[in-house]
């Protein structure tokens, strides 16, 4: 039987606000264990929460820009169950009113457009940490809490389950990253668990309406390992049914390192949450004119962006989409053209040789050595025909470690194109003299022997002659 | 000259006139502690060492002639569930034996700048639940007017050492009557105020929806100086009110001439004491007689509140004392595991009746059950806050006993619960309506003991619960009277 697989995701978003959801304590990553921490986040006896506004505002614009319909009348709930990093042993976050609701965002797979809608986006607080003396807290003597994180403002950004292919679910947390990016409301560094995500994954036969029973796979903080882990868990779950078991609803967690998906904790003994209003927060009301003024504020969103690079510069849709993918990349490109450049030269740049090496080096585009203003003056130079874009590979590898501009690497090393018919005529000639195997079957009719000879002279010229002119010479010369 | 038989403001007098120094003031209070506490049993913590040297600095102020606020130098104590940077605060509770908060309450931040002795923190029923102090994690208190008896609770401590004269003023908590039911049974002036008037942070938390700090003093002119010190926004409590915070001492005139005084019908309640039904309506008399106009209205959801109010109270005392796990402060009791460490403690560190809210409002709830029993809850509590609405379009106060009986024998409703509930009749439905009360002395059972009259108001009126109450107290001299145990007048 051939299965198709249903995905949900419920992304949390670690918000970029200067200091936590509920207290004045600093949100900064990494510092000295319980360093960020006073007795409002630590829960002691007798505290009570203040809401951070900016949190507030960052959940109505993730709202906005995700075309949710934003809920004037939000409110907070504590949701309740013990664990040692939560030191109320509740979490406060949203149940019935969320900040936002019904909204959804556009995704291209493999050149068609898909709709992912979101069920909600809520506003809750992270947990501590635990650091254990062994692996797990199972295998550990003693482990110790780390507060530093309790209370730092998160935004849950729930999906329905309309993803079908683990690849549909990586583009849609891309999108979800860059809107979120964009708007300005989180570093989205995975690496430090800014971006992290629950995935329920549930199979069916082809065809069929009802939903299969699912597994959810938690804390899920890459795109690769959101990629394995849904791969692993369908070919997991299409093993079972065909092997006539049935699927057990259960969380499961993924470990990257040995490439499978385990069993954590079946239904049974799932939490009942026992949500309550959180009695010691009023409701949050929201007008409509502190709606739209928010809405004001959001910058270009991804899409309207990629259209405008389309429209504007004939980029390809998908140079578009790559380009305006992060923020960050897509303000580069826009620098870059601003400082004179061709916009597809700079697409490609960027796409291209820039990439390659900020990858090369696990940098990101806003720790770039070259800056755009440097890589418009390069291609430029390319587009004058002063260098070839094979020597601006040279002239870039020179501005990726040194700080001076393409015009003095070219003038120092010489780099010049040749131009000159007359230069470029005498390596020609020599070279025509020097091959007469590729000039004979050349003219007995093999037309692409010519490179050959366009290489010999390119080589000769050490890659400084204009390959344009050297094209048609050797073509005007053989007849 | 015996100083901690006489109230706040005439000690403050002495005080400004130089009659008395802090210091003479605190020594005479704790000489009366150290004579009754033995029977009393008022306190938790007693800060002897801490009330000396805040006394010493009062004087130095007056010595060195600087104006002196109304509570510099005045004695008091401060209830064990409202946290005090560097002193012990457990409330009563064996979980938090050895709990000193990093942290003073914003309450006590405000007492402080006025200077105040600190003479330790007073017991309580445990977290603050109950109506006699006898679940106190570590030992009840007893009622000075007769040691036999309870002295009401849950602020148990705090009333019994306004009464017995080891503090002049106290502060406590009113969750369901904590404040009111106590000073009634201990015959000094207990005020609820306002839900918001002011601030619940470091107020440990019993009901958060609920609580509500408030003064317990000898009389009502003691109780208007010391709201007018703790009253007032606080931006750490999201829920405390913005409204402006008139001075309450411009109340304490007697006038009650045309003033509409309610009495509800649902108050007077079946099995009321004859004593307590007797004294009650001989103040209202009395205030009529002073000029005020008796209006009958009805609360006809009344009958509804204490239901109502075993489910909100224990549903947010459940989550609230979650954080009592033995994870990161308190106390704990080992195990294999955290989940066994995290049982162990809450199972063998909390009190009976603590563990029994626990798990009504879990069952409130929990899957299945929130619908039918928290949710209509919140929905009866709306009724019941329309039943005041209604009643206060046509009077300014609604007068009622503080509780249906005079203080009862300790050990005589322990093991009956729902009894003990019940007790909450006439108390209760203001904290779920969110307004102010207060009681005052007006009379004695005949078996000498305190009764109280109690007076509702209308959201953040404080100022015309104060002159009614005022008003009447000046018209006889019941506030004028001492218990008596031993050790008096020495
Ligand atoms: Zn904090």
């Amino acid at each position: 039987m051939k299965y198709e697989a249903v995905i949900g995701l419920e992304i949390h978003c670690e918000l970029k606000t200067k200091t936590k959801i509920f207290c004045g304590c600093e949100t900064g990553f990494g510092g000295d264990q319980n360093t960020h921490v006073c007795p409002v986040c630590l829960g002691l006896p007798g505290v009570l929460p203040t809401i951070n506004k900016r949190v507030v505002e960052f959940g109505i614009k993730a709202g906005l820009a995700t075309n949710c319909t934003i809920n004037k009348f939000s409110k907070f709930d504590r949701k309740n169950y013990y664990y040692p990093d939560l030191p109320k042993n509740w979490q406060t976050s949203q149940y019935d009113l969320p900040i936002a609701e019904h909204g959804w965002v556009d995704i291209d797979v493999e050149g068609e457009k898909k709709r992912v809608r979101l069920t909600r986006i809520h506003m809750e607080e992270d947990a501590g940490k635990l650091v254990h003396s062994g692996n797990t807290i199972k295998d550990s003597a003693s482990s110790n809490v780390d507060y530093n994180r309790t209370g730092v403002p998160l935004l849950e950004i729930v999906s329905e389950p309309d993803m079908h292919t683990a690849e549909e679910a990586r583009t849609y947390m891309e999108k979800i990253k860059a809107i979120m990016e964009y708007i300005d409301v989180s570093n989205c560094r995975m690496e430090e668990g800014n971006l992290r995500a629950d995935v329920n994954v549930s199979i069916r036969p082809v065809g069929s309406k009802e939903l299969g029973t699912r597994t959810e796979m938690k804390n899920i903080n890459s795109f690769k390992s959101l990629v394995d882990a849904i791969d692993y868990e369908i070919d997991r779950q299409t093993e079972v049914l065909e092997d006539g078991g049935h699927i057990v609803q259960e969380t499961r967690t993924w470990d990257p390192n040995r490439g499978i998906t385990l069993s954590m904790r079946s239904k049974e003994d799932a939490h009942d949450y026992r949500y309550m209003p959180e009695p010691d927060l009023p409701p949050i009301v929201t007008t409509d004119e502190q709606i739209e003024a928010y809405r004001k504020e959001l910058p270009e969103l991804p899409d309207a962006r990629r259209e405008r690079l389309e429209k504007e510069y004939g980029l390809s849709d998908y140079d578009a989409g790559v380009i305006t993918a992060s923020r960050p990349m897509a303000e580069y490109f826009d620098e870059v053209v601003a400082g004179g450049a061709d916009a597809k030269l700079a697409a490609n740049w960027i796409m291209g040789e820039l990439a390659k090496h900020l990858n090369a080096e696990n940098k990101t585009i806003v720790d770039s050595p070259v800056e755009p203003a440097r890589l418009a003056a390069m291609i430029q130079m390319i587009t004058k025909g002063t260098i070839s874009s094979k020597i601006a590979k040279t002239v870039f590898e020179e501005m990726w470690t040194s700080k001076d501009a393409p015009e003095e690497i070219v003038k120092a090393k010489g780099l010049v194109q040749i131009t000159d018919t007359k230069a470029i005529e005498e390596i020609v000639d020599k070279v025509i003299a020097d091959n007469p195997k590729p000039v004979e079957d050349y003219k007995g009719g093999n037309k692409k022997a010519i490179g050959a000879l366009v290489g010999q002279v390119m080589k000769q010229s050490k890659g400084k002659a204009n390959p344009q002119m050297v094209n048609q010479l050797l073509a005007q010369k053989l007849g | 000259m015996t100083l901690w038989n006489k109230p706040a403001h005439e000690l403050h007098d002495l005080l400004v006139k130089k009659e008395i120094s802090a210091t003479e003031l605190t020594q005479d209070v704790l000489a009366r502690m150290d004579a009754v506490e033995g029977k009393v049993k008022a306190f938790l913590t007693i800060t002897k060492e801490q009330a000396l040297e805040q006394a010493k600095a009062v004087d130095e102020k007056i010595a060195a002639g600087e104006n002196i606020s109304f509570l510099a130098g005045i004695p008091g104590a401060v209830k064990d569930n409202i946290c005090t940077k560097g002193v012990r605060t457990t409330c009563a509770s064996k979980i938090l034996e050895n709990f000193v908060p990093p942290y003073d309450a914003s309450v006590v931040t405000k007492l402080q700048k006025e200077f105040p002795v600190l003479v330790g923190k007073a017991n309580l029923d445990e977290f603050a639940m109950g109506g006699s102090t006898e679940n106190s994690g570590f030992y009840p208190t007893h009622n000075p007017w007769n040691t036999e008896c309870v002295p009401g609770g849950s602020s148990g401590g705090s009333a019994a050492a306004v009464a017995s004269g080891s503090a002049i003023f106290a502060l406590g908590s009113d969750t369901g009557g904590s404040i009111r039911q106590p000073a009634s049974f201990c015959g000094v002036v207990g005020m609820k105020p306002t839900y918001g008037r002011v601030s619940r942070y470091g107020l440990v938390a019993y009901a958060s929806s609920l609580d509500q700090i408030g003064p317990i003093t000898r009389d009502v002119t003691d109780c208007a100086n010391v709201l007018n010190v703790i009253a007032g926004h606080d931006d750490m409590d999201s829920t405390s009110s913005f409204a402006e915070v008139p001075d309450y001492t411009k109340s304490l005139v007697q006038d009650v001439k045309g003033l509409k005084i309610g009495l509800p019908k649902e108050y007077f309640v079946d099995g009321m004491d004859q004593d307590v039904e007797k004294a009650v309506r001989n103040a209202i008399e009395q205030l009529k007689s002073l000029g005020a106009e008796i209006v009958e209205v009805s609360l006809p959801h009344t009958k509804y509140a204490i239901s109502t109010y075993y489910l909100i109270a224990p549903a947010e005392a459940a989550t609230n004392l979650e954080r009592y796990d033995g994870i990161s402060y308190g106390e704990r009791i080992d195990g294999a595991d955290v989940v066994e460490l995290m049982t162990n403690t809450r199972s063998k560190l909390f009190g009976e009746e603590v563990k029994r809210r626990i798990m009504i409002g879990n069952y409130a709830l929990s899957a299945g059950y929130y619908d039918a029993y928290y949710l209509k809850a919140l929905k009866v509590r709306t009724l019941i806050q329309k039943d005041y609405t209604d009643a206060f379009e046509k009077v300014d106060v609604i007068a009622a006993p503080t509780a249906p009986t005079p203080a009862y024998k300790i050990g005589e409703m322990i093991s009956d619960p729902l009894k003990m509930y019940l007790q909450d009749i006439c108390t209760v439905p203001l904290n779920l309506a969110g307004l102010p009360g207060i009681s005052v002395p007006c009379g004695y059972s005949q078996k000498h003991m305190p009764i109280g009259l109690q007076l509702i108001g209308k959201p953040l009126d404080e100022a015309t619960l104060i002159r009614t109450a005022y008003t009447y107290e000046q018209s006889q001299s019941f506030h004028k009277e001492m218990a008596e145990l031993g050790g008096a007048e020495a």
